[in-house]
């Protein structure tokens, strides 16, 4: 499996493996949200070329202009004609959740000494509490459910989980390989042939576009941990959010 | 007939010569003057660490007092850079000490400064004076008691949104009953509890002490003692505001509060309880600088103190304050010269529904006329607010706008942000600082090539159709100092064409954009006085010319490629296995 060697046969394949806005099944439409581009570049290589033959072809000349490097799978331009604000418009009324929940490292650009300190700051607050993350957090023990957010690095959108409805890391896995799967392309059961048991559980391994993600939890200081160190009933009392990230 | 002036008369002359940039034109006159002014400057300058080796600066101004040092790209402090880039402060403390012994001074700036730093720095320079650390990180506790043990004669020592492994409280103890000398104290990043008694010995001994910030673990009981030993006190950052107090203590602490009558900034006021605001009231009038940043207190309470604030010129508050509040700082404080406004949701985009949107910038702007510096998060934005708030404030220096979902449309129209950025940048003569947000296209930059012939520093995210807008800002923009980009839609065209640009910068930082692996290996062939950094931490096995590099960071530079460079940074000159670039590209 090598992205290096593709045929224009296997580019069009990328079309299929792209990241797209809308519900998982839907036709969405052909221009890519820019916003992804940080976290997927699923088809660098053939993205990467168009930008180059054009500027190859240009030599001296000035050769871009306004919607003349369109190259919907590239992924790294949007059609011209589009209204991009509009479509981005629709597509958040007609998601499910609200499109702009994506999470994009560094973004709003806020320091993390703010961050770290408005997040403490909210943790300490015990009543009058509005967040309902926050008390969920709080909860725990004999509570009947203990919902989480969990995004995935590139998704459009975040879900949540019931952490109390799973009783080790494997039901965790394959919730969220089963939840998150029409954000990455084909069948996630040929990751099972790695046969590591032990690891799976934080590792999804997507052979085919050959990225394999992680699966990783912001614990109760705020700190980004990896799933899986420790043992299954101290990780629900301290997870309190859960991303997908993306690691070579 | 030699008609040298004696260096003696030339020293005299240059000692009422300040600053730096007169001293660098006086140093190209002839050799003997570059001669003379290298030896008596006392204050140096290195905004990036890397432009020049820290021998050749210690080497060239062996009598400085004062170095300010900055490190890593600002795109660092939103995570761009990743851990163990760079940016070590100590070659530059092991170059001074060894040639420049009167060094008392030393501001760091996105540094790694470690513990070995601050122990070198205690033993090497007699009179340590001032040590200012602003966002570094890689020291501890153990650290700071070193510098405080051993500088008898300190006079200030400021973490300024530090990241410090926190050992405890211990450290503020080592500053010696001697020391009576400190001006200047702001441990405000530290999670630690310091003895109470061991800060108020130290603030009783330092009459000299104008500025205090103290962190978040120092209760407001605290407080009131610690002010009333202090009532001189210019700058005050307080700790936590949220302690339950009883009537008396309550009353005491106003009491406290109303003693300073030299205080002139307020910061701190960390989950301040409204009903400690009217505690504030008596320094409010005196007040020109008001940091509400973590005030999370809503806009009435913030109205009730702004109202009071008739001579504020610096506000930071977060968007709690809404329209509404904004409306009343416009005609309250009409000396207004710096309006920072931060998101309060939870994750920064907003969860909480806050009433503050374009307006209440555009009330500021029209109520406030020395308003010359904007930073402010928001929802939603208009054209017409920009160009509302443009011709009420052509005097503005710095306009940051942060519109929090990226390629936001104007709200009202639906229309890119490209027309109200154009109102900003044309009547906005002097302009130095920019960032935009929202949905751009590449007219937005055209306008700002065309027009941001002032502009020093520009920072783009999710912006423009294509390359066109990099070769806008790059052949337009004149004085164009650091551009910073993320994620936007241009590659190696613009970059190359303009690639001599880039030695009249200071840096450029590009992040998810399409820059290729070719293009950055051809624009290092073609310059070599620049270091041309590709930062990627997931690299493909093989790279062929054409794949996209995740991090580009461009910077002049005398000293030629760095030398501790981790493995994720690629260059032509620490890795040439990858070879030459096979661009045809001009």
């Amino acid at each position: 499996m090598s992205d290096k060697n593709k045929t224009s046969d296997d580019a069009l394949n990328f079309k299929a493996t792209e990241l797209r806005l809308g519900l998982p099944g839907s036709e969405s439409p052909e221009r890519v949200d820019q916003r992804f581009l940080t976290l997927k570049n699923l088809c660098p290589v053939s993205g990467a070329k168009r930008v180059f033959s054009n500027a190859i072809n240009g030599s001296n000349k000035w050769v871009f202009s306004p919607g003349s490097t369109t190259d919907v799978n590239s992924g790294s331009v949007p059609v011209k004609d589009h209204k991009p604000g509009v479509s981005v418009k629709e597509k958040k009324s007609s998601a499910a959740a609200p499109a702009s929940k994506a999470q994009v490292v560094g973004w709003p650009p806020i320091r993390s000494f703010r961050k770290n300190t408005m997040a403490s700051s909210q943790s300490q607050k015990q009543g009058g509490n509005t967040n309902p993350e926050t008390e969920e957090k709080a909860k725990s023990g004999p509570e009947t459910c203990l919902y989480v957010k969990v995004s995935m690095e590139g998704a459009p959108y975040l879900r949540k989980i019931d952490l109390k409805t799973y009783k080790s890391y494997v039901e965790l896995s394959s919730a969220l390989e089963k939840m998150f799967s029409c954000f990455t392309i084909g069948p996630f059961g040929s990751h099972r042939r790695c046969g590591r048991d032990g690891l799976n559980e934080s590792r999804l391994t997507n052979l085919l576009s050959g990225s394999v993600y992680v699966v990783t939890y912001e614990d109760k200081d705020s700190d980004w941990m990896l799933v899986g160190d420790v043992p299954w009933e101290m990780f629900i009392c301290s997870c309190k959010k859960l991303r997908i990230m993306k690691s070579s | 007939m030699d008609l040298r002036l004696p260096s003696k008369v030339l020293e005299h002359i240059l000692s009422f010569v300040d600053s730096n940039e007169d001293r660098n034109s006086v140093s190209l006159v002839c050799k003997s003057w570059f001669e003379t002014e290298r030896r008596t400057r006392k204050r140096v300058f290195v905004r990036n660490c890397y432009a020049v080796t820290p021998e050749a600066v210690a080497r060239r101004f062996p009598e400085t007092r004062s170095l300010t040092l900055k490190g890593k790209p600002h795109f660092a402090d939103y995570n761009l850079v990743p851990d163990g880039w760079g940016g070590y402060a100590w070659p530059w403390i092991e170059a001074m000490a060894a040639k420049c012994p009167s060094l008392d001074e030393l501001r760091l700036k996105r540094m790694v400064v470690t513990d070995e730093c601050l122990e070198k720095i205690a033993a090497s320079f007699k009179d340590f004076k001032v040590l200012v650390l602003t966002s570094c990180e890689g020291f501890s506790t153990d650290g700071l008691a070193a510098i405080a043990v051993a500088c008898s004669n300190l006079r200030e020592l400021e973490l300024r949104e530090c990241i410090v492994e926190d050992l405890g409280g211990d450290w503020l103890s080592y500053f010696p009953e001697t020391l009576t000398s400190l001006v200047s104290l702001d441990f405000s990043c530290l999670d630690s509890e310091v003895k109470l008694s061991d800060l108020e010995r130290l603030v009783s001994r330092s009459p000299n002490l104008k500025s205090l910030k103290l962190n978040r673990a120092v209760s407001l009981d605290a407080l009131g003692s610690l002010l009333r030993l202090a009532p001189q006190l210019v700058e005050l950052g307080t700790g936590s505001f949220s302690d339950k107090l009883d009537q008396e203590a309550v009353s005491k602490l106003s009491q406290a509060f109303s003693e300073m009558k030299e205080l002139k900034s307020l910061s701190g006021l960390w989950d301040v309880l409204p009903e400690y605001i009217p505690l504030l009231y008596s320094v409010c009038p005196g007040l020109t600088s008001l940091n509400l940043s973590y005030a999370t207190v809503q806009m009435p309470d913030l109205v009730e103190l702004l109202t009071r604030c008739s001579n504020l010129q610096k506000l930071w508050v977060m968007d709690l304050i809404e329209d509404k509040g904004l409306e009343v700082v416009a005609s309250s404080c009409k000396e207004l010269r710096e309006l920072r406004v931060f998101p309060s949701g939870a994750e920064g985009l907003n969860d909480t529904n806050v009433a503050m949107t374009e307006q209440g910038l555009v009330s500021v702007s029209e109520g406030c006329p020395n308003l010359e510096s904007v930073l402010y998060f928001c929802v939603q934005f208009t054209n017409a607010a920009m160009v509302t708030i443009a011709r009420n404030r052509p005097n503005l220096t710095c306009f940051r706008l942060c519109v929090m979902e990226p390629f936001s449309p104007d709200h009202k129209t639906q229309q890119p942000l490209d027309e109200g950025f154009k109102a900003i940048v044309e009547r906005c003569k002097d302009l130095q600082r920019l960032s935009v947000s929202g949905l751009l296209t590449n007219k937005a930059f055209e306008y700002i090539g065309t027009h941001g012939k002032k502009l020093r520093m520009l920072s783009i995210a999710f912006a423009g159709d294509s390359d066109l807008m990099l070769h806008h800002l790059l052949s337009g923009c004149e004085s164009l100092n650091k551009l910073e980009i993320r994620d936007c839609p241009f590659g190696d065209t613009a970059l190359l064409e303009n690639a001599a640009k880039l030695e009249t910068m200071r840096s450029l930082w590009m992040s998810s954009c399409c820059v290729s692996f070719g293009a950055c290996k051809l624009l290092s062939q073609k310059m070599p006085k620049l270091n041309v950094e590709v930062i990627d931490e997931h690299p493909l096995e093989t790279r062929p010319d054409s794949s996209p590099v995740e991090r580009i960071y461009i910077y002049r530079t005398l000293a030629g490629p760095r030398l501790d460079m981790p493995e994720f940074v690629w260059t032509t000159q620490k890795n040439p296995e990858i070879g030459v670039s096979h661009l045809a590209i001009k």
